[in-house]
């Protein structure tokens, strides 16, 4: 696909997709990169972004919906700008995980897969984000946050909070 | 964060660049870096798998197969591209190592790659992160660049006349991806939906052609195996268990952590002295050996060293190295419930055993924790998993199985204990397990 052509993404990250297509034997495994890539930039992966990376890998939409409906960081729905994913799974666990997902929900008034009204925060219980050692452990969209405690909770809402 | 942690036990053979700055690719150089991909030239494909095959080095990604046997089963001529592939989807519940490795060392496992694609004439390597992983996909991008600023990637890899090329790659979110033949359908653009075998990568693998997959741990050994020798590296180990490994001590131990210890380290050993052993006045209740998919050990089991062959004659698995200690006040269905709630979430769907089958399990675990089991279903739960076990495409079948059997048959009076509408005898109060300070 040529960047003459007209696309929702920024310059760059057109350009980025442009080159990833052809950094492997066959087009198509550019394909859940540039999901995520592009979810990154507009949000969540809208219509149009679908329609875009499908002509982009030279697939149909149908088959771009069917792949990324398998994924679990792919979502076609809007989330916060800060997205609060908190493990729950067995070391996490045995070390306050249910708890600290518990004081989450208390503190942002949400619950599992919503969204705060203010469209800041939405919060997610997840599986193991490979932060064991030291759990509890949370991921905020790619950062990571760990050996919690229900304050240290607070104080990472709080910057986030605080940032915008 | 994820700090790093030691003990005196540690024989810091893959972690000794660990917090010394050896991203940076001069200091990588400086710490011994890429000389061992220049020997593996100069050795040439037959003398890098025998050699590999000397160090007993086995799959640290949890099946214990051993590597070089596994490079070898690649033909030497093929139709199609050869490829190596890195599995670093790392998502086994209580693994955190290999995040460790691409945070600290990128570049061993760029150069365990060449050594790889040497030693069954491949042109190029793909480096798969799973994609919760993008801090440390940022730095593998990064060691990859400067790899071909040097001109030890792309064409004349270290003035040879080989090219070998590596392109990194993020997941999206899947545990299943992390089985090889999934991994590879997830980098062809599609589902991770996992592959009948035969015909197993080696021999048909990405893209049709044969593939070697390795795990992270296991390729950032290699250029140490070449740094010390292959029979060096056997002898750290234990009898047909060579090397050493990254443990990931978690759950309710005093110092968790990721060491790196000789395989064949004593588990109890292990939880007391590296681990610190139990905290808040505790006792040990059971050991999750090498991470969920492996049955747990029960404290008169943990006496055994920690390696393939012994944990596997203990009834378990060594696995990926995630030790997860759990406590006196740890409720033994509770956990049985939030690991099936795992299976049934990451269960791909394609085969009925699993698909099927965990759903069914954590329909019941959930029913069964909330007081409503009635005393046949502890039965019927041993029963629907023993016949989920050598049913499906993949071992994610077996991993939700296997560990459901040994929960049942170890900890029954627990799950009696749950029977008549009981309430759970280890509930406890909300947030007791969350400190405040």
């Amino acid at each position: 696909m040529s960047t003459a052509i007209t696309t929702i993404f920024s310059p760059a990250l057109a350009a980025r997709f442009d080159r990833m297509v052809t950094l492997y034997p066959l087009r198509r495994s550019a394909l859940i990169p540039m999901l995520l890539y592009a979810q990154d930039e507009v949000g969540c992966l809208s219509d149009d972004v679908i329609r875009e990376v499908a002509a982009r890998v030279e697939i149909t939409e149908l088959d771009v919906r069917n792949v990324l409906s398998y994924y679990s960081l792919l979502h076609t729905a809007p989330r916060g700008k800060y997205h609060v994913q908190v493990c729950t799974n067995i070391s996490c666990m045995v070390r306050g995980g249910n708890e600290l997902f518990d004081h989450c929900k208390k503190r942002l008034g949400i619950g599992n897969k919503q969204t705060t009204p203010d469209k800041l925060f939405s919060l997610e219980e997840v599986e193991c984000i490979g932060a064991c050692s030291w759990a509890p452990a949370v991921q905020v969209n790619y950062d990571f946050h760990e050996n919690l405690t229900a304050d240290s909770m607070d104080k990472v809402l709080d910057d986030y909070r605080t940032r915008d | 964060m994820a700090d790093l942690v030691s003990h005196p036990d540690e024989v810091k053979l893959i972690s000794y660049r660990f917090g010394k700055g050896a991203t940076s690719i001069d200091k990588y150089l400086e710490l011994d870096g890429y000389s061992s991909a220049r020997k593996a030239i100069a050795l040439g494909p037959e003398g890098i798998i025998a050699e590999m095959k000397a160090s007993g080095l086995r799959g640290r990604g949890g099946a214990g197969f051993p590597t070089g046997l596994k490079w070898s089963f690649v033909p030497k001529q093929a139709p199609k591209p050869k490829y190596v592939l890195v599995n670093g989807d790392e998502s086994e519940p209580g693994t955190c190592k290999d995040r460790l490795i691409f945070e600290h060392d990128p570049h061993s496992v760029i150069e365990g790659v060449i050594i790889a694609g040497l030693a069954i004439g491949s042109k190029m390597g793909f480096i798969y992160l799973r994609g919760e992983y993008r801090y440390l996909l940022k730095i593998m991008e990064k060691a990859i660049d400067d790899a071909y600023a040097k001109g030890f990637l792309g064409k004349g890899i270290f003035g040879s006349d080989v090219d070998f090329d590596i392109v990194s790659h993020t997941g999206a979110g899947a545990y299943e991806v992390g089985e090889e033949s999934a991994l590879m359908e997830s980098l062809e653009g599609k589902r991770g939906i996992p592959r009948i075998r035969p015909p197993f990568p080696a021999v048909v693998g990405l893209y049709g052609g044969p593939t070697i997959i390795n795990n992270a741990e296991t390729l950032a050994t290699v250029p140490h195996i070449f740094r010390i020798g292959g029979a060096e590296y056997a002898k750290l180990g234990s009898e047909r268990n060579g090397g050493t490994r990254l443990f990931c001590l978690s759950g309710n131990v005093a110092k968790p952590g990721v060491y790196e210890l000789p395989m064949g380290y004593n588990l109890k050993k292990m939880i007391y002295e590296v681990g610190g052993g139990i905290p808040g006045g505790r006792s040990l209740k059971a050991v999750v050996p090498g991470g969920s998919s492996t049955p747990v050990l029960l404290p008169n089991e943990i006496d055994i060293g920690m390696d393939f062959d012994q944990v596997g004659k203990a009834g378990s698995m060594l696995g990926s190295g995630g030790v997860v200690v759990l406590d006196d006040s740890v409720c033994m269905v509770e956990f049985a419930l939030r690991t099936m709630k795992f299976y049934q979430h990451e269960s791909c769907g394609w085969c009925i055993p699993c698909r099927e089958g965990t759903d069914w399990l954590k329909k019941t675990l959930t029913r069964f924790h909330a007081g409503a089991g009635v005393a046949k279903d502890i039965d019927n739960i041993r029963y629907l998993a023993q016949n989920m076990l050598g049913r499906t495409f993949c071992p994610l079948g077996d991993a939700a199985a296997m560990p459901t059997i040994a929960f049942v048959d170890k900890f029954r009076k627990e799950f009696e204990d749950h029977l008549d509408g009981k309430p759970c005898p280890y509930a406890h109060h909300p947030e007791a397990a969350l400190a405040h300070a």
